[in-house]
């Protein structure tokens, strides 16, 4: 897909920022506008109470399972449980055919290879984690192994860690410079950029941090890890989406964006798509530009598809754990 | 031995911090009560309430941003200039009102006294009236009293000084401008305190002071669109149709009150403050 | 081939089905009489007049058309009820009513948003989320001052003044009743409530509320009717106040109308608010404050951020990121949850809205409108922008009281303070910017009785409001509310 299909207008690719120093680096991050919190959370308030019902609900669940990376990120993954998710990845619901594979699976990358194994001959994706996560706490060379390795076992798909500590204490070029090192470690894989907003706090954080991402290469920007206690938010959501659309509108580059963690039930999955429906546009709402790292999402995700179809409340146990 | 003849004194109006003769060049005779030429004073035209409403708009603001500290010691300062020409004040009081002389030394301390008590009210107004709102969000949101601009204020009838000064005062001390029209018969006792205003720190144009005939000014007055309030205590027989010709520019009007000029309620310090709320929202 | 090309989900197709709220929950009746004494009963005159569905120019029902007879059997109700039982009652048992008001208004809140928006047209979300919410809240918030009022700041025994005349609006036909009534009662005043001719509904499920309350008769009164009827009131002599929120033409009016008498007057009038936007402002949320400021309530709003004044050196982009907020904009059908933007309250209001528009491109000034699709049927305006309007344009000074946008630019904050203050009007403004101690400088040299800043259109009851100027004068909200109906 070129990014003329999806109806962003291009502009002069010479008006992509080429960062050369740090200095220059800070001073476009300086220059982008503040956010007043209040606001955005009075934005996605106001948006949280669209109705969102019948044939449009029903697009809505379809298109959050297109959109889901099925995640499993535990000391105890073993390779039959991501053989279980590889599955259940590719067939939701093997009772109705019409329920869409998931984006992709998500995990650890020694796990890779099984994956990939399971998933031969569909469209599911795998990503894996990489770069010391999920603190990102370890030498750049470490880091790029952890890439290089990933992507030898198959990886369509990198999700690394920023250095949240090198960004709080301001040294945004070491920051930046590791993503544009993981991003030539991804070859032909896509990178998506964990920014851990949870850590960075500040809206005008989030904001900035999501800017130097895009500016470094990365082909989505993502929430969080899951491993500490604030994860996607919608408001940062809505910050995130803002940016991939100035973003597209300086640059004519469309980068996607990731909401992990957090997200359980079908109806906050809904609130989702209507603020990237809203803030970036309909042309976001594909699993190309937009994705959920989620795991349990999925099982509520169907039970609510199951429950239109039936036109009746259903139990839990009709979908698998896993 | 002959009497020596006096040197009269044509008392003149205050526009702009400077003494004017009445643009018109009228002027008119005042009496003692009993009834004997008591003074000549300047009969003020409406050309002269209208340099006097252009001189208080182009202060007003100034005298606003001045600290509210600093508008306390102006008018403290009116107040020490005032008693030091007290027998001065009393004797023009008592000419004016037909009062005796104690009377007209007790009013003339009533009404300085009324200064002082003005002065301090400068920088406890914003305390009083205004004040932080719990509003139900994530908002810093407070009240201040703020002025409402040129205030005109048409000043008893009866009362030469004490009311005089309570009616300019109380704008005065929240941050106004005034133009005052003085009693029609009884102009010298707030003509002194121009007078005194003019050499005091008050900045020229806050306070303007006319004398001259209330029929003939009241109407201009009330009708002047720049004129953001006014005060009609001494409008006498033309009260009503004042407050309706002051509903063109929707004016802040206070209506005629009982009298009493030392009165401890913030009644008129009221009148002419309008309530400004800022909202602000408190986030990271 | 993979089995998921079974299920490609449509893309760039994820609209929003209606979702209506229903008609029904209103329980409209088909016909209304005046609320006097604690009962509803016929106009003297038996004339009846119907409210339309602005949305539809469907009739809703019939409202009866009061007179002077009828306005004087109001007044004597509520005098009556004045002398006899609520200047006498403690303030600790008004305030028990007052609750019991407050909470009545929650429990029926569906319900009254529902008819809220049949009535003026305005959104459900509007309607549900904002208006009726903030209604029970001014209730809840004024009764309990009603046994503290000693401790307002207005001496150790303040009185109330007696019997409050109360003329209300159409653009917040329920929450205006709330504001003119809760701070009244809470005073121990009496009233007799006019509500606008196009919206009485709101006020007359009030009046079912108040019975519901037990409220003693005559506390509270209700007339119908047209400007006649507001007129009558405003005359009576046995009115002690008269309260108005309106037009600047009609406040004007009355002030003129009552200046022979010794009646109390508070104005709550028209504006021209500017909503001023520096370099460095949150521009994100920014633009949301001013489509906020000017599309509330159709741009229906008194203090609407009516003049976008912009810094130049933003001015282009701002303009550009409006226009494109303006076309995600949902117009239409008011009881659909999804609406953002609602109908025109009156034939009238948008012959108006038409009239100034007009004047607007032909003084040369550049229109944005809404490409949304307007129903045939009802009175809507599509929303729109104007730019390069420069402070001479009548779309730059008169207020428009619907869904239009008049963009000036400025350089200096010297300069948009002066373009701000441009205006016979003060209701309120809006300054965006990330920089205090400037916001903080705009603030105090705005002439305007409310100023917001990184936000827009917000009310609370703690929180005063009211103009400056030709926007009246008189605070409705806060403890400066329980001034106007207060003998001090």
């Amino acid at each position: 897909m070129s990014e003329a299909d999806i109806g962003v207008r291009l502009t002069d690719p010479s008006r992509l920022p080429t960062i050369s120093s740090e200095t220059q680096l800070r001073a476009v991050l300086a220059s982008l506008a503040g956010v007043d919190a209040v606001g955005a959370e009075a934005r996605v308030a106001k948006l949280a109470t669209r109705s969102i019902k019948t044939s449009s609900k029903r697009r809505a669940l379809d298109l959050i399972v297109s959109m889901i990376d099925l995640t499993t990120l535990e000391g105890a993954d073993t390779p039959g449980r991501v053989s279980a998710m590889c599955a259940k990845a590719r067939r939701p619901d093997p009772r109705d055919l019409s329920v869409p594979s998931v984006a992709a699976v998500c995990v650890y990358p020694d796990l890779v290879e099984g994956a990939k194994r399971h998933l031969e001959g569909s469209s599911v994706a795998v990503a894996a984690v990489a770069t010391a996560f999920p603190s990102g706490r370890a030498s750049l060379a470490v880091k790029l192994l952890d890439v290089s390795e990933a992507v030898a076992a198959g990886a369509d798909e990198i999700d690394m860690v920023i250095d949240r500590g090198a960004f709080l204490s301001g040294r945004l070029g070491q920051v930046f410079d590791e993503i544009v090192a993981v991003k030539a470690a991804c070859g032909s894989a896509h990178l998506k950029v964990i920014l851990e907003t949870g850590e960075l706090v500040t809206y005008d954080n989030v904001r900035r941090a999501s800017w130097l991402a895009m500016l470094a290469g990365a082909d989505f920007i993502k929430t969080s890890t899951g491993k500490v206690p604030v994860a996607a938010t919608p408001p940062v959501a809505l910050v995130m989406l803002e940016a991939v659309r100035d973003f597209a509108e300086s640059t004519g580059r469309v980068v996607g964006v990731k909401v992990a963690g957090g997200i359980r039930s079908a109806k906050d999955a809904i609130r989702y798509l209507v603020i990237v429906n809203e803030t970036a546009g309909a042309t976001w709402l594909r699993p190309e530009t937009f994705r959920f790292g989620a795991s349990s999402l999925l099982n509520d995700v169907l039970m609510q598809r199951l429950k239109q179809t039936r036109g009746a409340y259903v139990r839990p146990e009709e979908f698998s754990g896993d | 031995m002959s009497e020596r003849l006096d040197v009269r004194k044509t008392y003149k109006l205050v526009i702009n911090g400077a003494f004017v003769r009445s643009e018109s060049g009228r002027s008119y005779e005042v009496r003692h009560a009993a009834g004997d030429f008591w003074a000549n004073v300047a009969q003020g035209s409406r050309k002269d309430l209208r340099d006097a409403v252009r001189a208080a708009r182009a202060a007003q603001a100034a005298w606003w941003k001045a600290t509210a500290y600093n508008r306390g010691q102006v008018l403290f300062r009116l107040a020490e200039m005032a008693e030091a020409r007290r027998d001065e004040l009393a004797a023009h009081v008592a000419a004016a009102e037909g009062v005796d002389a104690p009377s007209a030394a007790s009013s003339v301390a009533r009404g300085i006294d009324r200064i002082v008590w003005y002065a301090g009210w400068t920088d406890k107004v914003a305390q009083v009236l205004g004040g932080a709102n719990p509003v139900a969000g994530p908002f810093f949101n407070f009240s201040l009293p703020v002025p409402s601009g040129v205030i005109g204020v048409l000043a008893p009838q009866d009362s030469s000084f004490e009311g005089f000064v309570d009616t300019v005062l109380a704008p005065l001390a929240t941050g106004n401008a005034v133009v005052a029209v003085t009693s029609e018969r009884r102009p010298t006792p707030a003509l002194l305190l121009a007078e005194m205003s003019v050499t005091s720190d008050l900045p020229a144009g806050v306070l303007n002071v006319v004398s001259g005939l209330t029929g003939e000014l009241g109407p201009t007055l009330a009708s002047h669109e720049d004129v953001d309030g006014i005060d009609l205590e001494g409008a006498g027989e033309h009260h009503d149709e004042l407050a309706a010709s002051a509903a063109d520019s929707i004016k802040r009007v206070r209506r005629a009150s009982a009298g009493d000029y030392a009165e401890s309620s913030t009644s008129r310090l009221r009148s002419f403050v309008e309530t400004s709320t800022v909202w602000h929202t408190i986030g990271r | 081939m993979a089995e998921n090309e079974l299920a490609t989900p449509p893309l760039g197709t994820f609209g929003y089905d209606p979702a209506p709220e229903s008609s029904t929950i209103a329980r409209l009746r088909e016909s209304y009489g005046l609320f006097i004494g604690g009962d509803f009963s016929d106009a003297a005159s038996h004339e009846q007049f119907a409210t339309l569905n602005p949305a539809t120019g469907a009739p809703l029902a019939s409202v009866a058309q009061a007179n002077a007879s009828d306005v004087d059997r109001a007044v004597a109700a509520a005098r009556h009820a004045y002398d006899t039982v609520w200047s006498t009652m403690s303030g600790s048992e008004r305030a028990k009513y007052l609750f019991r008001i407050a909470r009545i208004i929650q429990e029926r809140a569906r319900e009254l948003a529902v008819v809220e928006t049949l009535d003026n047209g305005k959104p459900i979300r509007e309607s549900r989320d904002i208006d009726i919410p903030l209604a029970a809240a001014h209730f809840f918030y004024y009764a309990g001052w009603a046994d503290k009022l000693e401790h307002a700041g207005y001496g150790s025994s303040p009185r109330p003044v007696g019997v409050a005349g109360q003329i209300i609006p159409w653009n917040f036909p329920l929450l205006m009743a709330a504001w003119k009534l809760a701070p009244a009662l809470a005073a121990g005043n009496t009233c007799v409530l006019k509500p606008a001719e196009t919206t009485p509904l709101s006020a007359l499920v009030l009046a079912e509320i108040l019975q519901q309350a037990e409220l003693p008769p005559g506390v509270v009164n209700i007339v119908t009717g047209d400007g006649a009827v507001g007129a009558a009131l405003v005359d009576h002599p046995g009115v002690d106040k008269i309260a108005f929120t309106g037009s600047t033409e009609v406040g004007r009016l009355i002030q003129r109308r009552v200046a022979s008498s010794a009646k109390h007057l508070t104005l709550e009038l028209g504006g021209k608010g500017a909503n001023i936007v520096f370099d460095d402002a949150p521009i994100d949320e920014m633009i949301e404050g001013i489509i906020d400021g000017i599309f509330f309530n159709q741009g229906h709003v008194c203090c609407a951020g009516s003049r976008l004044l912009v810094q130049e050196t933003i001015a282009d982009e701002v303009l550009r990121r409006l226009v494109r907020r303006v076309e995600q904009l949902r117009v239409g059908d008011p009881l659909d949850k999804n609406t953002d933007v609602g109908a025109i309250n009156s034939a009238a209001q948008l012959a108006r809205i038409h009239e100034l528009a007009n004047a607007g491109e032909a003084e040369g000034a550049t229109r944005y409108a809404s490409s949304c699709v307007l129903p045939e049927n009802g009175f809507w305006f599509a929303p729109t922008i104007f730019a390069n309007v420069s402070s001479s344009h009548r779309i730059a000074r008169e207020e428009i009281f619907g869904p239009v946008l008049s963009v000036l630019t400025f350089r200096t904050p010297d300069e948009a303070v002066a373009k701000a203050n441009d205006t016979n009007y003060g209701l309120a403004c809006g300054v965006w910017s990330e920089k205090g101690s400037r916001t903080l400088w705009v603030a105090e040299r705005l002439r305007a009785g409310v100023i917001w800043a990184n936000t827009y259109n917000r009310f609370d009851p703690t929180s005063p409001f009211g103009g400056v100027r030709e926007s009246g004068f008189g605070r409705e909200g806060g403890r400066h509310g329980l001034e106007a109906y207060l003998d001090v």
